[in-house]
């Protein structure tokens, strides 16, 4: 009987979640012990029916026709494609919500809907969902072609693959409850940080093995970000979530530091969610997906040996930049600063390889819409890079601190930098997954490159202008040394940018909604009939 | 194919379209160009490590084993801070002294103290005000429009300093205080009597209502209401008692909202603001709220 252990540990599994239900210390766990237990308990009827109708051949098993006939394990990859395509369609619409709710307030449906938490379900769905499952999809395609070998651990990567979905939803159902630590970008509470903590190290441990037993004399510099992109998710995970839990059976837990060193531990935290994940991961993606979608060599070996030793010791140092100007000692913040600083050049690093490795090819991106959109990417990770070192020096810092310009600034690195290069890889990933020939429509990804441009700068220009407008009038003094405007004033002052934001997050939402359809008939076999790109109508005369 | 890499002199494999040499290695077809650090970026990066070590030198940096180094600047942001403070403190020292010497009323007659003061009171009412009287102090329902000339408890500029100091039914010992029976959730008048008595409310500032005697709400009225709101419901300062006859409603001006509060009346609530900012900034305060243009004229000006 296949898959008898795995079924028999899901019911134990939802037998348990349901007891746990029974004796919850509080509703609120109590609500979510039943969430688990619906997953689980589906999950066991799935389990369930396979083992009736599919015997022993565990290779027929197919994701929409597509079956693991090669030397590499690829139906956990398409299952990550189609994750990360569902979740960042998912994930853009509760922004265009929550950005709504901005803009208007009686948007806000209580208690369950309302912004304080849609707003980490936003952040969570675009970041780990979305993002993470591309990078779970990825890197285990481009660990298995760069190394050689099939994916360590068999089923394991599908381990990883579903327990990291399970990990989204309890993570989204808590936030909707009202269950969060209130930790940014790690809001989920003790019993779901220990489960991801799980499912890591099973990620680590596929990762890593594959490694190990790769059929090439060297790492790909691809494998490397990855890796530290693992590793290192992993460190700032558990030491960022130590907490005690109130009741082994309730949901609330309090965090092991207090004050200022829980601040500090939480930037920590925080900002290298953004340089591990956001960056080292994404910069993965792009070692590999640009070189063959470009089918050029990557421009330097050498500075991608040294831009990646020097993003990775500098960046872990940086995040106290986040905490300029408050109870923070005067010392930390000059760290926080200068290691800031110094990151500028290393992060360039990867742009100047990532946009020259087009060098001999540029005239792809007149032809070719996937390429255009990797370079975009390119673009707008240096942008943010820039950025982001110059707002970490405190003099920017102090008008430019808990103004919308961060937001504008996460955005530009958000939806320019990951998304774009994440649209890449799936573009390119797609048609050779499923062995089609061609995309559905090259035409659609252009229409989505330009949706998707034009709203990531529709964003993130309102953004800088409303941002610095509200820096401005917050320390608006009049000629006798009194502040100028109230905080209702300078609320009010902001609705026509958040007006324009919510324009260019629906723009943005649009081309991903493309996006979807696209792969949707890609996946089915289609082909739409289309003049391709980078021809005129007119053909000349031969 | 320009992609198809060559063979130098020395038997190096080169890529053609730059012209540089590759590694050697290739990852499922991907080959790297041994191409040299770009020159600008290499010194970009030494510029900015350079930077960082003046400014460690410059600034608080290294954490030692019970403080960290000061920086040879000596700054840090505590004495910033406390410095800034004290500038501004000393530029608006000259008139923030005087008022704090001086009567409200002086305040509100000596020019250059009002300006100042109503500046400042400005900006204090930005920061502690506007969350229930609106940025423009105009109020809403529940909370009195500053802008106007009707005073729930007496518009003189020492009406408004009492007022401000301490509150309304804020609990502090010299809070202004006043309630309003519940009428009917106590049974004391029945639901026609109200619906009557509305009704002659509604009169007092020449409007119909919909329903209900005014002629028999006016004896309703003399018979309960009179003793705090006065024969003619012009209201009465020292009880808090508001005008009925001026069409300014705090708590909604339509039938069913008086029926409402004749009912079960709600008791707003306003904090008492002198032991949180102090005697001077609630002078300012209230020069501001005069400087609105409805406050009551002085009577003292007649000394």
């Amino acid at each position: 009987m296949k898959f008898a252990t795995e079924t028999i540990v899901v019911a134990i599994a939802a037998f348990l979640a349901l007891l746990g239900a029974a004796f919850a210390a509080d509703d609120a766990f109590r609500a979510h012990a039943y969430v688990l237990f619906l997953v689980l308990a589906i999950t066991t009827v799935v389990f369930l029916r396979r083992v009736e109708t599919v015997p022993s051949e565990g290779s027929k098993f197919s994701i929409f026709g597509a079956r693991d006939t090669g030397a590499y394990l690829d139906n956990v990859v398409r299952a990550g494609v189609i994750a990360t395509v569902f979740w960042g369609v998912v994930g853009f619409t509760v922004g265009v919500l929550i950005a709504s709710q901005l803009a208007w307030p009686v948007l806000n449906l209580e208690p369950y809907l309302n912004f304080g938490r849609l707003r980490p379900l936003h952040t969570s769905a675009v970041i780990f969902a979305f993002g993470g499952n591309g990078l779970l999809a990825t890197s285990f395609y481009v660990v298995q072609r760069t190394c050689r070998a099939r994916l360590f651990g068999g089923n394991l990567a599908w381990f990883v693959f579903w327990g990291y979905q399970l990990f989204i939803v309890l993570a989204a159902t808590g936030y909707v409850l009202g269950i969060t630590e209130g930790r940014e970008y790690a809001e989920p509470e003790w019993y779901v940080d220990l489960w991801l903590t799980v499912v890591w190290v099973a990620y680590l441990v596929v990762y890593l093995g594959t490694i190990v037993k790769r059929r090439e004399p060297h790492i790909y510099v691809a494998n490397w970000f990855y890796l530290s992109f693992i590793v290192t998710i992993a460190m700032l995970h558990v030491v960022n979530n130590l907490s005690m839990p109130v009741s082994f059976l309730g949901a609330k837990s309090y965090s092991a530091f207090s004050g200022v060193q829980d601040a500090l531990t939480q930037w920590w935290y925080g900002h290298n969610a953004v340089g591990f994940f956001l960056t080292a991961g994404f910069l993965g993606m792009m070692y590999y997906f640009i070189p063959k979608q470009a089918n050029r060599p990557v421009y330097s070996y050498r500075l991608s040996i040294i831009h990646f030793w020097s993003l990775i010791f500098l960046y872990i140092w940086a995040g106290p930049h986040h905490l300029h100007y408050t109870a923070l000692p005067d010392w930390a913040q000059t760290l926080g600063m200068v290691f800031s600083v110094m990151l500028w050049m290393p992060s360039w690093g990867g742009m100047i390889n990532g946009l020259m490795t087009l060098s001999g090819a540029w005239d792809k991106l007149r032809t070719d819409p996937i390429i255009r959109m990797m370079v975009i990417a390119v673009a707008f990770y240096g942008m943010s890079t820039f950025e982001g070192p110059m707002m970490s020096v405190k003099a920017v810092n102090s008008l430019s601190h808990y103004t919308d310009w961060t937001i504008g600034h996460v955005h530009s690195g958000a939806l320019g930098w990951v998304g774009m290069i994440t649209f890449g890889a799936v573009y390119y990933l797609v048609p050779r997954l499923w062995e089609r020939h061609r995309l559905y429509s090259l035409r659609l990804v252009n229409w989505h490159f330009w949706l998707a441009t034009i709203g990531i700068v529709i964003y993130a220009a309102s953004m800088w202008v409303s941002g610095i407008m509200q820096g401005l009038m917050w320390r608006e003094y009049d000629d006798q040394g009194f502040l100028v405007y109230s905080f209702a004033e300078t609320v009010a002052a902001m609705h026509p940018y958040y007006i324009m934001r919510l324009l260019g997050g629906v723009m943005y939402l649009s081309g991903s909604v493309i996006m979807a359809y696209n792969i949707i008939q890609t996946i089915r076999g289609v082909e739409r009939t289309e003049i391709p790109m980078g021809e005129a109508a007119l053909q000349p005369a031969e | 194919m320009v992609n198809d890499p060559v063979e130098d002199a020395h038997g190096r494999e080169v890529d053609a379209a730059t012209g540089t040499e590759t590694t050697g290695h290739s990852w499922d077809g991907i080959k790297e160009l041994n191409t040299p650090l770009p020159r600008w970026w290499l010194w970009t990066f030494y510029g900015t490590i350079l930077f960082s070590i003046v400014y460690v030198v410059l600034y608080p940096a290294i954490p030692l084993v019970h403080s960290a180094t000061s920086g040879v600047l000596g700054w840090n942001s505590r004495d910033a801070l406390k410095a800034e403070v004290a500038e501004a403190t000393q530029e608006q020292a000259q008139f923030r002294d005087q008022i704090a010497a001086a009567t409200p009323a002086e305040v509100v007659q000596n020019a250059d103290l009002f300006r100042f003061a109503s500046a400042a009171g400005r900006s204090a009412f930005a920061v502690n005000c506007v969350q229930c009287h609106g940025a423009g102090a105009t109020g809403g329902p529940g909370y009195p429009n500053l802008q106007d000339d009707d005073w729930l408890w007496g518009g003189t500029i020492d009406d408004i300093v009492q007022t401000i100091s301490y509150g309304v039914r804020s609990g502090s010992d010299e809070t202004r205080f006043s309630e309003m029976p519940a009428f009917g959730r106590d049974g004391i008048l029945d639901a026609e009597q109200i619906e009557n008595v509305s009704a002659y409310v509604l009169s007092l500032s020449g409007q119909k209502a919909s329903s209900g005697d005014a002629t028999a709400g006016q004896q309703v009225f003399a018979d309960n209401c009179t003793a705090c709101h006065g024969e003619n419901g012009q209201g009465m300062h020292e009880l808090g008692a508001p005008n009925l006859s001026d069409g300014i409603w705090l708590y909604g001006g339509k039938q069913s909202d008086i029926i409402a509060q004749v009912t079960g009346p709600r008791h707003g609530v306003m904090p008492a603001w002198l032991p949180r900012l102090g005697e001077t900034t609630v002078k300012e305060l209230a020069a501001y709220v005069y400087s609105l243009g409805g406050a009551t004229v002085e009577q003292a000006s007649a000394q």
